[in-house]
């Protein structure tokens, strides 16, 4: 028998993938033992710091060019770049999740066995403390998302899909009120979601069929193997073109591209509002820094056979959301189909195969977290005595009720339409500029057409709040505390920022465009 | 006084303005007009300062400065101005203070915060100053953009019947044409090495195919902004639901940056694809001088009658740039200008009439020369204006891009000169349907029909009375300034002028 040889770790990669881990287990022994009235304050204290520490690292890791673990994690440029925009895209979304002045005892259920709409429901729903087990969930889909943009072989990258992808159907469980439709996301996301995790594990299954029988190498699923296996193996391609698709399914649905886009709307409906700010940044980052890896790296050499397929899925991807977001009547809803529509964007940029490419869509991970961040943080606060007053007819006036608030959310339409000086405009450009560059106009063409289209839905926006009159019915916006306002202000200035003056993060990202082999 | 930087500083100055009038204090609306009154005049002693120091026959283009801004792309701050651009700064430093002081009780009616008007109204003045001092193309697209959002709620908020779908329809049309000029400007920065700089574009070579799509993106651009004939639908709902005011910068400045665009960058950067659409281009241009034409005949609301003679001179525009000979291109340049000035001038005294009145129909009015006769004496002025008579400026604007064109296209000419006979259709028709003729008896009823212009009103239209005669008689000053730059620009597209050949139509003649 062959001695079992150890891998080696370099801790300090992985500090902050441990640094997330550990703090969830610790989050789950203080909902043991702290007591009720200040676990609220310990779990989110403990969260951010972890948050914080893990970004430090991150930070600290800054010049690492390694794989690491045998070859089950890559901690490069695109790790680390994508590491830090999780975690700080996470900070903002806890602050969010931790918010209790907006609505008393949070945006999460105290109890959520209870019977959706019964008695007892709308007992805990009048202000009864939300349950504290969200954020041991949040800080392990923090975790899990780290390892997802930092795996270097398709089980390590099945594992953190599982890691990150639990929590978050629980999460989208957990809303205080409108309880069936907050459950039926959940059941959704999930078996939807289950379905993506099987059909990438096939494709997973299959590839590693594909590697097998080269000369000299053994059968496998890291990402090198893999490269090397596209040009080399002597099995038939149907492996790994039937091995590829499936791959990609499970990766789009998380993504959120169409076809495989059908949960976003309801599941973003349905999630309180913080998670669905959580996953609409967060979520989009670890999918696309996979993405961008799995095809960068792993299939690179058959990019001739899925650029064609990836890029009809772009343009459908963009197509579907902006036509239907025309038509949307809900704004969570609205701001659903508008990151459909983004991720058909970013799918432009990850068929940019170059370091511009990558460094632009990186970028545009970031600045689009900023501003959708931002954007549902307004929604949080728009609210009735039924909490969120969600539907747009409800939102009429509002620019003549609560003028400061309607002007930083018009802003962040204005950066969603893409007009000059916002971030919108130039994570655009940054992506449309290397996708020319590589000869794909006919994507560059689709993106501009559809931008135009998505510009209404975001200007009817925009004509409800400023330019209808305040109706009976018109809510008003709640003064938030200092939590929802330091995410929203941070939200609203980097889309400023990133808009007027983006030459730093662009550097940053420059820096980072060269993923390890 | 050449070192000044002029061009940055002219473009920033409206903005601290905006922003000083939108932070004073919402209940004390006169300190807003005088504070951004005050300011847009202190523009215009500065844009006077910077003509004065212009040198017509020095550099192509004059007060450059550049500071870098996003270096990752090649991207900088760079302004710079040459002729054609300088009378255009000048046209909105002489117009902004007049529309401030025209719509001095403008916002009152909307029950909408009177100091955002205003500060709207310089932030406009910002972009618009903006985009005709850039010579970045990335900084001028941004320009180009961002004047958008000010306008849009210059309308929205602040204008009359159907002021919401007005505004709509103008902010999606235009964004509609810049996003296809964004994937034009990608494309450009692309094959051009990765630079904005306009003039080392300008010496960028492109292929033949690639250079055609380059300048659709940009033409259909500017084609909406000014707009022409089919793109214009938009520009009579905004011109007749904005207020008086703001219509008039939207017609008389913000519809230029359509043909200047044409001017500064669809030439110059793509030379030979002009020349192979400038055919599609005059069919458009005679065709926007006959069909909006004939539509303002038909109008009934004084504003939207306004809106379509600006697209009939719209097209006049965009055939003395597309006839490609300098005394069109200068007419063409100079027909920018005056028909700012008479524009303008028609559509605040039109905007004052429509005050007095409550309604912008034509039918509602009838004979008011008999109330006001002053006003009434300068609608009929400002009409003739814009029909261009002998005498006023407008007409040496259009008698040079009538001969420039007649010079290398004898029917385009002869078809754009019906286009004089119907605007004195529609102007004379117009001033005789609301001044004229005997008194409505309606109108007797209405209080603000007996009040003549007040002082603050005469102070508005007597100067742009006294530029309209003035470069009636002698346009030199300005031509001296504008013919360089658009000898400069036939010079880029290699076109230069049919030696005059009377000769040749004597012996046509004799046969």
């Amino acid at each position: 028998m062959t001695e079992l040889k150890l891998p080696s770790l370099d801790y300090a990669a992985l500090a902050p993938i441990l640094i997330m881990l550990g703090t969830a287990l610790l989050g789950v022994l203080v909902e043991a033992f702290v007591p009720r009235r200040s676990r609220h304050v310990v779990q989110l204290t403990l969260a951010l710091l972890a948050v914080l520490a893990a970004l430090t690292m991150v930070v600290f890791n800054a010049d690492d060019r390694i794989i690491t673990a045998g070859q089950a994690l890559a901690v490069d440029g695109p790790t680390l770049f994508l590491q830090g925009a999780i975690l700080v895209l996470a900070a903002m979304a806890l602050l969010l999740i931790g918010d209790r002045s907006v609505e008393r005892g949070g945006a999460f259920v105290a109890q959520a066995a209870v019977t959706a709409e019964s008695a007892d429901d709308r007992r805990q729903a009048e202000g009864r403390n939300g349950l504290t087990e969200v954020y041991p969930l949040v800080t392990f889909a923090i975790g899990g998302m780290l390892i997802f943009v930092a795996a270097n072989d398709l089980l390590t990258m099945f594992i953190a899909l599982e890691v990150f992808s639990l929590p978050l159907y629980l999460l989208c469980a957990l809303a205080r009120r409108r309880r069936l439709l907050s459950q039926e996301a959940a059941m959704k996301y999930f078996l939807l979601g289950a379905y993506a995790s099987a059909f990438f594990l096939f494709g997973v299954a299959l590839i590693y069929g594909f590697t097998a029988g080269m000369p000299g190498r053994t059968a496998g699923v890291d990402f090198a193997t893999i490269n090397a296996a596209v040009t080399e193996s002597p099995a038939s391609p149907v492996l790994l073109f039937a091995g590829m698709a499936l791959l990609s399914i499970g990766l789009l649905f998380k993504a959120a591209a169409a076809p495989f886009h059908v949960w976003t709307p309801d599941v973003y409906q349905g999630a309180p509002t913080p998670v669905t700010g959580f996953m609409a940044a967060c979520t989009k980052v670890a999918a696309f820094g996979a993405l961008l890896r799995v095809f960068h790296v792993a299939f690179v050499d058959a990019s001739w056979d899925f650029t064609p397929v990836l890029g009809a899925i772009a343009v459908l991807t963009m197509l579907v959301g902006a036509v239907l977001a025309v038509t949307q009547t809900d704004i969570k809803r609205l701001l659903a189909y508008s990151s459909i529509a983004n991720a058909g964007y970013l799918l432009v940029g990850v068929l940019a195969p170059s370091r511009d490419g990558l460094s632009g869509t990186m970028f545009y991970l970031v600045a689009y977290g900023f501003s959708v961040l931002a954007a549902f943080a307004v929604v949080t606060l728009v609210r009735d005595a039924d909490g969120e007053a969600t539907h747009l007819s409800r939102w009429a006036g509002l620019g003549r009720r609560s003028p400061f608030f309607a002007g930083l959310f018009t802003f962040i339409l204005l950066a969603f339409a893409g007009i000059p000086l916002t971030s919108g405009f130039t994570s655009k450009f940054a992506i449309f500029g290397p996708a020319l560059e590589e000869g794909q106009a006919w994507l560059v063409i689709a993106g501009v057409l559809t931008s135009m289209v998505l510009a209404f839905p975001y200007l009817r926006v925009v004509v409800m709040m400023w330019l209808s009159e305040p109706g009976e019915s018109t809510p008003t916006v709640t003064v938030p505390g200092g939590l929802t306002s330091a995410a929203l202000m941070i939200g609203v200035l980097a889309t400023l920022v990133l808009g007027v003056a983006p030459a730093p993060l662009l550097d940053l990202a420059a820096g980072a465009a060269e993923f390890v082999r | 006084m050449s070192n000044f930087p002029f061009l940055s500083v002219l473009t920033v100055a409206p903005l601290v303005g905006a922003l000083v009038v939108a932070f004073l204090p919402r209940h004390r609306p006169e300190l807003a007009k005088q504070v951004a009154f005050a300011w847009s005049l202190l523009v215009l002693v500065l844009s006077v300062v910077m003509w004065v120091s212009f040198n017509a026959g020095g550099d192509r283009f004059q007060f450059r400065e550049s500071y870098s801004w996003i270096p990752n792309w090649g991207v900088s701050f760079t302004f710079a101005a040459d002729g054609i651009a300088l009378v255009m700064l000048m046209l909105i430093a002489v117009l902004v203070p007049l529309v401030i002081l025209a719509s001095w009780h403008d916002a009152e009616s909307s029950k909408r915060s009177v100091p955002v008007y205003f500060a709207l109204l310089l932030v406009l003045e910002c972009t618009m100053i903006g985009v005709f001092a850039a010579a970045d193309v990335f900084l001028f697209y941004v320009f180009f953009e961002v004047m958008l959002v000010p306008m849009y709620f210059l309308i929205g908020s602040y204008g009359g019947h159907q002021r919401q779908y007005a505004a709509v329809k103008f902010f999606l049309y235009s964004l509609v044409g810049g996003l296809f000029m964004l994937a034009a400007v990608i494309g450009l920065w692309v094959v051009g090495g990765k630079t904005f700089d306009w003039q080392a574009l300008s010496q960028v070579d492109i292929s033949t195919g690639t250079e055609r799509w380059l300048f659709l993106g940009f033409f259909l651009a500017f084609a909406i902004k000014a707009p022409f004939f089919p793109f214009h639908t938009w520009l009579p709902d905004a011109g007749g639901a904005a207020p008086a005011g703001a219509a008039a910068l939207l017609v008389g400045v913000l519809d230029k940056v359509g043909t200047f665009g044409i001017l500064r960058y669809c030439l110059p950067l793509f030379p030979e694809a002009s020349k192979w659409f400038a055919p599609w281009a005059l069919a458009l241009g005679v065709i926007g001088i006959v069909y909006a034409a004939l539509l303002a005949v038909g109008q009934n609301d004084l504003k939207r009658l306004v809106s379509y003679t600006s697209i009939a001179h719209f097209g006049f525009i965009g055939v003395g740039i597309f006839a490609f000979t300098t005394q069109a291109g200068t007419g063409a340049v100079l027909y920018m200008l005056n028909h700012g000035l008479a524009t303008g001038l028609l559509f605040l005294v039109v905007g004052m009439l429509i005050a007095r009145r409550g309604s912008a129909l034509i039918s509602d009015f009838g004979g008011a020369g008999k109330l006001v006769p002053v006003l009434a004496g300068v609608l009929f002025f400002a009409g003739l204006a814009s029909l261009a008579l002998p005498g006023t400026a407008p007409f040496i604007s259009e008698f040079l891009v009538l001969i420039g064109t007649f010079t290398v296209n004898k029917p385009v000419a002869v078809i754009a000169t019906l286009g004089i006979i119907l605007a004195a259709a529609y102007v004379l028709w117009m001033v005789q349907r609301t001044t004229q003729g005997t008194l409505n008896p309606a109108l007797t009823e209405v209080d603000g029909m007996r009040k003549d212009l007040n002082l603050r009103e005469k102070f508005v239209v007597a100067p742009l009375i006294a530029l309209i005669v003035l470069l009636g008689f002698y346009p030199k000053p300005v031509t001296d300034v504008i013919n360089p730059a658009v000898q400069a620009t036939m010079d880029d597209i290699g076109r230069t002028d049919p030696a005059p050949s009377v000769g040749g139509t004597v012996q046509e003649a004799a046969k």
